[in-house]
């Protein structure tokens, strides 16, 4: 085992893994959408309602939220295919979830131990805002806010033990 | 690279796509695609079909990619035909498996089209 790698070890602070997470992301962007992400500061909120999900079982149990809204995903969607936003049409849940799906398991796999010992979900998408999410954990998610195309996206990891 | 017929399994439609395109970026000249959502249906494909390429990831509905290479070996049009996997699975454990079943490569999501190049050409050149 790498000793620099951060570990799953017991006691460990999961705020360390909030710069993992942030990098697991960029490089998704990087390599998959030829775009690089940038810092959010204060920018307006804007309505997230596209919602993408990934689920993680094993050593280390949770869900990954990937949230935007819809004219970044249509974005997102369409520099991953290399096509026009207007010609995205119902591909936007499948980039959308394959995006998300590609952070969960670049991150997971930053992390010493969880490359073998976590499994991930199938994606899910939700479109909307008109819903609640109930956690089954008092601790709080881990959050990176970013700018994609000067647009916030917000990536949450809660984890539930 | 001239004239490859190339598989691709992935239960992402939009993955598949991005597959082709960094095949073709990676100067591969593609005469065939066939795509399957999952092993299942790549096995089926391949009863009727020949190809000289199958790129596979592992996570998928119905069956996965690590079983679907078990199973190759008893399908007589993919008899020597390499596999690489792309996926996001990318341990050390997962990279042993899948090689130890049959994969000649293996690529992690997120990908490049030098790294698919990197990976390809010498499996379609014989030289892995």
């Amino acid at each position: 085992m790498n000793s620099s790698t951060p570990s799953l070890a017991a006691g460990v602070s999961h705020e360390k893994w909030i710069p993992l997470l942030e990098l697991a992301t960029r490089e998704v962007f990087d390599l998959m959408l030829s775009c690089q992400l940038s810092a959010a500061g204060a920018e307006p909120e804007q309505p997230r309602n596209i919602t993408s999900m990934v689920g993680l079982a094993g050593q280390l149990c949770g869900v990954l939220t990937l949230r935007c809204d819809s004219k970044s995903a249509t974005l997102m969607t369409s520099k991953m295919l290399g096509v026009a936003p207007d010609e995205v049409g119902g591909q936007l849940s499948d980039a959308i979830g394959e995006i998300c799906n590609m952070v969960a398991g670049n991150f997971k796999n930053k992390i010493a131990g969880l490359g073998d010992g976590c499994m991930l979900s199938p994606p899910t998408v939700i479109t909307g805002t008109d819903y609640s999410m109930h956690s089954l954990t008092d601790a709080p998610a881990l959050e990176v806010k970013l700018l994609f195309e000067g647009t916030p996206i917000l990536i949450c990891l809660e984890i539930h033990g | 690279m001239d004239n490859v017929r190339a598989l691709i399994v992935d239960d992402s439609s939009v993955m598949r796509k991005i597959v082709e395109r960094s095949l073709r970026q990676a100067g591969i000249n593609l005469t065939e695609v066939f795509e399957a959502g999952n092993g299942a249906e790549a096995l089926g494909l391949l009863a009727e079909k020949r190809v000289d390429l199958i790129l596979c990831d592992i996570n998928m509905p119905v069956m996965d990619g690590l079983e679907f290479i078990k199973q190759l070996s008893g399908v007589a049009n993919a008899k020597g035909t390499p596999v690489v996997m792309i996926t996001t699975e990318g341990s050390e454990s997962h990279v042993v498996q899948a090689l130890s079943c049959g994969a000649r490569g293996y690529i992690r999501k997120p990908f490049t089209a030098d790294q698919v190049k990197e990976h390809v050409i010498p499996v379609l050149a014989g030289k892995s």
